[in-house]
């Protein structure tokens, strides 16, 4: 009886993906622009919320700052392209890594706390990094921002241009961020990750440093934070504070858990909804922070582990 | 290395604001020793095991593992020197399926946790010692069930198992028979009796019987203080622990189901 459950709960999930493949791979030959971006914020904020989930969802770190890195790498990527004239390679790179070093710096101090802790001191520092691209006028250009970013294909001398090339781009972005964040979770790594999530008491006595996996998950969530704000800062040719505030930390907080921690898929599926709703609504109405919060409650109510586990569960 | 006994501790101390949980106990297990740690509830013999696997921090005295000095090491340094232990209360992975738990406790001391690229179930001796265990324990059918959904004899079992999957040289176990039916008690008692004679034990034990027929040498604690401390014969012949036990100090706790 249970396994016939299971069976049908993945063949439902197969369905699933498989509709969500075909329109994120097909979507672009028949929509039009304005829906093409949605589609490009959607697959770049997937990535960012993948990432998120390996610290939320497998290693039970629920970070409130981890839009900074996102943000920090868009800067960069603002900062290098304009002020410095620098080339597409050296910029990509420099962004992901400043971003990745940010992270690791930071990593020292908050793999040393769990639970509430850790929310209030990831809080804290993404609140530092956000009054710094406010008021460090010379570099940030303050409440402006910096725009002018030149686009990708320009920037990087892509033969093709446009918002479904970009969309394109971005959507190989994802794609090896996905197959790479899927083999880090299913490695002997990823299982220790779940091992702290459970018990991290446990995990110490059998002979964990679980200090460090906790770095390392941290640096590791990151980079690939990292990463999605180099596609967003391209997307949007201009940065500004509100990458860095808490309103965009708690939004991809709720893409992870509306969508299904531990999972990597249900955080796409959040991404989703809340990209979509957020759009749709604000067309609509002014009000749309409520609407997300009736929403989430909602969600909590009818499937408090996420979307993705309407069917039933599987171990994470 | 040989030479050194698994565990010392000299005159280890253990205080929570004005109370003195541990009181200067020195304690020496023998490599291979097995060595049964008795007293009332409150007696402090949990705590003593906190200070021994690193949980807490001794407040006085100094702990000894095979020959190195381990008082002020972080324990999972100190499983890394071959010690492991069990938990009165069960501290398993309960999200994690029986296989994924022990598969784990395999990884702990092995180089490969840190390994990204591969499946975690793409080392073959690493999957064939998790398997062996569980074979051991009798826990392979319910390879793939959530450990949370194990019955609570069965949970006790996997915690012994975790703590067996390092291949520890000194092996902590706090009350494994504790809230166990008669016949699991027995399968447990088995369990432990063919457990490799290389590894010494340190048991905590409630039930008199099970503790004096396993172990050699027995250390009686009382009130954070080692009150006799000895071969089993000269300790269950001791007075003061006649009168613990069975006479003048109503400390025994009969609804513990030790019994059982």
């Amino acid at each position: 009886m249970a396994g016939r459950d299971v069976a049908r709960t993945v063949t439902a999930r197969h369905v699933a993906v498989g509709a969500m493949a075909l329109l994120l791979v097909a979507g672009p030959l028949f929509l039009g622009s304005y829906w093409i971006g949605l589609l490009t914020q959607i697959v770049i904020l997937a990535t960012l919320a993948m990432s998120l989930d390996i610290l939320l969802g497998y290693t039970g770190l629920p970070s409130l700052g981890h839009a900074a890195f996102f943000g920090v790498a868009a800067y960069a990527v603002a900062v290098l392209s304009t002020t410095y004239r620098a080339d597409f390679w050296t910029t990509v790179v420099a962004a992901v890594a400043i971003g990745t070093a940010l992270a690791a710096a930071c990593g020292l101090i908050v793999a040393h706390v769990r639970d509430v802790y850790f929310l209030m001191i990831t809080l804290a520092l993404g609140m530092v990094l956000w009054g710094l691209s406010y008021r460090w006028i010379p570099v940030t250009g303050g409440d402006n921002g910096i725009s002018g970013i030149p686009t990708l294909d320009a920037h990087a001398g892509l033969p093709l241009s446009g918002p479904a090339a970009f969309y394109y781009v971005t959507l190989l972005v994802f794609l090896a961020s996905a197959a790479l964040m899927r083999t880090l979770v299913r490695s002997p790594f990823g299982l220790t990750l779940r091992g702290i999530r459970e018990n991290e008491g446990r995990m110490r006595s059998l002979g964990f440093n679980t200090w460090l996996h906790c770095y390392l998950s941290f640096v590791i969530a990151g980079a690939f934070a990292s990463v999605a704000g180099v596609m967003w800062a391209y997307y949007n040719g201009f940065v500004s504070p509100t990458y860095l505030d808490l309103t965009a930390s708690s939004e991809l907080f709720l893409m992870v858990t509306l969508g299904g921690p531990a999972t990597l898929v249900g955080p796409v599926l959040g991404a989703g909804a809340i990209v979509l709703l957020k759009n749709v609504m604000s067309a609509y109405t002014a009000r749309w922070l409520l609407i997300l919060g009736i929403v989430y409650i909602v969600a909590i109510l009818a499937a408090p582990r996420g979307i993705w586990n309407l069917g039933g569960r599987r171990s994470g | 290395m040989n030479g050194s006994p698994a565990l010392v501790l000299d005159g280890v101390s253990r205080h929570f604001g004005g109370l003195r949980a541990v009181d200067g106990v020195s304690l020496t297990v023998g490599a291979g020793e097995r060595h049964a740690l008795i007293g009332p509830n409150g007696a402090g013999k949990t705590t003593l095991f906190h200070l021994i696997s690193g949980e807490l921090a001794p407040t006085a005295g100094r702990i000894a593992l095979f020959g190195a000095d381990v008082t002020r090491l972080a324990p999972h340094r100190r499983a890394a020197l071959g010690i492991a232990r069990t938990f009165q209360i069960t501290k398993l992975f309960p999200g994690l399926t029986v296989l994924e738990n022990v598969l784990l406790a395999c990884e702990a001391l092995d180089a490969r946790k840190l390994v990204m690229h591969r499946r975690a179930d793409a080392y073959g001796d690493l999957d064939a010692r998790a398997r062996a265990l569980l074979e051991r324990f009798g826990l392979s059918g319910l390879a793939r069930e959530l450990a949370r959904n194990l019955s609570y004899g069965d949970q006790r079992k996997l915690e012994v198992a975790l703590s067996m999957a390092g291949r520890p040289r000194l092996l902590l176990l706090d009350e494994p028979m504790a809230g166990l039916s008669a016949g699991e008690s027995r399968s447990m008692h088995d369990l432990l009796d063919r457990l490799d004679r290389s590894i010494a034990v340190l048991l905590i034990e409630h039930d008199m019987d099970v503790a004096f027929a396993f172990a050699e040498r027995v250390t009686v604690l009382h009130q954070g203080r080692v009150l006799v401390q000895g071969d089993r014969d000269a300790v269950s012949a001791n007075r003061a622990v006649q009168d613990i036990y069975l006479g003048t100090e109503p400390v025994r706790d009969l609804g513990s189901g030790a019994e059982g």
